[in-house]
């Protein structure tokens, strides 16, 4: 039998005080004040746009055409040409850029492993990333604007071109994440590499890359350098992406809000509202679909 | 306080005199008297050597398997016998710079000859995992994920392979009401029944399996070791296993491993030491080695 000592005092479980628990207090204060911090920035913009934007947006002016000329008043005219050619031009491509760079990142994840060809491929494809928009605008100015002239398809060149590398290396991340003991499974029920690749490695990685696409589609819906050389700037509708000059939101956005007429002004406000809740929406839509699609993942 | 105390200890030295529970005890009557009548010969490996790049991590190994048993292979770590099952349905080709010498005869038919595909090998040879590894996908997806890709589309005919394979596994009565909820959503014993579900689906003739209960409790264990005894007779297992009461549960012949430690270069190969019928090697290994690790003295 034992027998029983003095009791003993209870352990102490409590954190130690002293340095560590500073330590802790001060780390932990830092990371709320770097959220805030950049929490700020993003709040004033989106408070600034939708102030001096709201009350532009009205139905006449996301769909009425052609947009004014910058002196007159705010109320006349509509930004449908620069919606339209946004919406076309950023969709266009998004076609060229989306397939091509998952096929490229299932290239070099899948099948390049490390042969030299995926090495390259995929050091060019890094070094594409740095390239500065306005220098891929003046790339397909000279290779395709000099010989066939502005339109929209120019534009998407050029998007495309910015959106590839984003791609490319965002699905890549993403397919590296899917475990393999998921391609060895399906392998021992005899699946060709095509089969794995399609009916399991891309469905596991779908959110991750439909992120990273969304990303690339909203940097380039955003961009004007590019468009600049590329679809030049208009005032009408041009239904026709794939001749003729064209227009774009921020096009618009960068010929209004330079302008000293304050009509002109307000319709830079509207248009970048306008761009803004583009986006989101499409945000919104991808999400809901991609949940779809990965509603088995957990 | 004291008194529940006291109560506790006085129970647990009770508890430590009782007889060991029967479920410990091996009452399996020794068969090695019986005459040993193997079925036809499914696979045999001719002076295997598996290499990853120069390493050369098995050495030399032939046997044969027989049709409708249970081959177990067992061993310390790193001797190789995972290596070796996964030769038997060229899963090695997926990893880069391994290579295999010597020949496997699959029912006649050399495994690593030219012109043979690995995808057929492995719609004929199906393998489980040390790790459940489901598909992110519906119970149903993954077990219909097999004859989906052998080009099986009639909804009706997958119903009725996923209701038979699932019921092969045991693991029709738990999941019946939810085939549409994830293959992620089960308990590590029911994915892993999912997993032997899965490879059912497409009819193999072997199935392979890797260590498949080390992550699992012993009622999940017990459940699938209980679903290898039923399906041996419609298949070919074999099975590596870390856990030597299992392997004298389960087994019909077992395959003993062991490392060959060459002090000269410090390289260490795995060796087959010695492959019988699972009683011989329990209860009467002709190696010493065997003896050595069967009784527990060694790895």
């Amino acid at each position: 039998m034992t027998t029983m000592a003095a009791p003993r005092e209870a352990p102490d479980l409590r954190e130690p005080k002293g340095w560590r628990r500073s330590k802790n207090r001060i780390m932990t204060v830092l990371m709320v004040l770097s959220f805030v911090l950049v929490i700020i920035p993003l709040g004033f913009v989106l408070f600034t746009v939708i102030a001096k934007g709201a009350s532009t947006i009205s139905w006449q002016f996301l769909t009425g055409s052609p947009i004014p000329p910058n002196v007159l008043p705010a109320g006349v005219g509509g930004m449908w040409p620069a919606v339209l050619g946004t919406l076309l031009i950023t969709g266009l491509a998004t076609l060229m850029a989306v397939p091509l760079g998952i096929l490229g990142a299932i290239y070099l994840n899948e099948y390049g492993g490390r042969g030299w060809l995926a090495a390259l491929i995929g050091f060019m494809s890094d070094v594409m990333t740095g390239v500065p928009s306005i220098v891929m605008g003046l790339f397909i100015f000279s290779i395709w604007v000099l010989h066939f002239g502005y339109s929209g398809l120019a534009g998407a060149f050029a998007l495309g071109c910015l959106m590839l590398p984003v791609v490319i290396r965002s699905s890549y991340e993403m397919l590296r994440l899917v475990p393999d003991p998921l391609r060895e499974a399906s392998y021992a029920l005899g699946a060709t590499k095509a089969r794995v690749t399609m009916t399991v490695v891309l469905p596991a990685a779908l959110g991750g890359i439909v992120s990273g696409a969304l990303l690339a589609i909203a940097r380039a819906a955003g961009e004007t350098a590019p468009l600049l050389f590329t679809i030049l700037t208009v005032t009408t509708a041009n239904p026709n992406v794939f001749s003729g000059a064209n227009t774009s939101l921020p096009s618009q956005i960068f010929s209004n809000a330079t302008q000293p007429y304050t009509g002109a002004q307000d319709r830079g406000w509207g248009a970048a509202l306008t761009l803004i809740a583009i986006c989101f929406i499409l945000m919104i839509a991808a999400r809901l679909v991609t949940a779809r699609f990965t509603r088995y993942s957990r | 306080m004291e008194q529940s105390e006291q109560n506790v200890v006085a129970q647990t030295e009770t508890t430590t005199q009782l007889p060991k529970p029967a479920a410990l005890q091996d009452t399996r009557p020794s068969d090695a008297a019986v005459p040993d009548t193997p079925g036809p010969t499914v696979f045999e490996t001719k002076k295997v050597s598996i290499y990853y790049g120069s390493f050369r991590a098995v050495t030399d190994v032939s046997l044969n398997i027989h049709e409708n048993e249970i081959t177990a292979f067992i061993g310390p770590s790193g001797c190789g016998k995972t290596t070796v099952l996964r030769t038997l349905n060229r899963m090695n080709d997926l990893v880069t710079g391994a290579r295999v010498e010597g020949d496997v005869e699959y029912r006649g038919a050399s495994l690593y000859a030219k012109d043979v595909s690995a995808i057929s090998v492995r719609r004929r040879i199906g393998m489980v995992f040390q790790k459940p590894n489901p598909f992110p996908k519906s119970i149903y997806d993954n077990v219909a994920y097999g004859p989906r890709i052998n080009g099986q589309r009639n909804k009706a005919k997958l119903d009725e392979i996923v209701e038979k394979s699932l019921r092969g596994a045991a693991l029709w009565d738990e999941v019946k009401d939810r085939l549409k909820n994830s293959g992620l959503g089960l308990s590590g014993g029911q994915a892993q029944r999912l997993c032997i579900a899965r490879t059912l689906a497409v009819e193999p003739d072997v199935v392979l399996m890797d260590e498949p209960c080390s992550a699992l409790d012993p009622i999940a264990t017990g459940a699938i070791e209980d679903l290898m005894h039923e399906i041996k007779s419609q298949y070919t297992i074999v099975i590596v296993t870390h856990n030597m009461q299992q392997a004298t549960r389960v087994s019909d012949r077992t395959a003993f491993y062991s490392v060959l430690r060459d002090e000269k270069s410090d390289t260490r190969t795995g060796v087959l030491v010695e492959y019988g019928r699972t009683a011989q090697i329990f209860e009467d290994p002709h190696d010493s080695r065997t003896q050595a690790y069967v009784t527990g003295r060694m790895g």
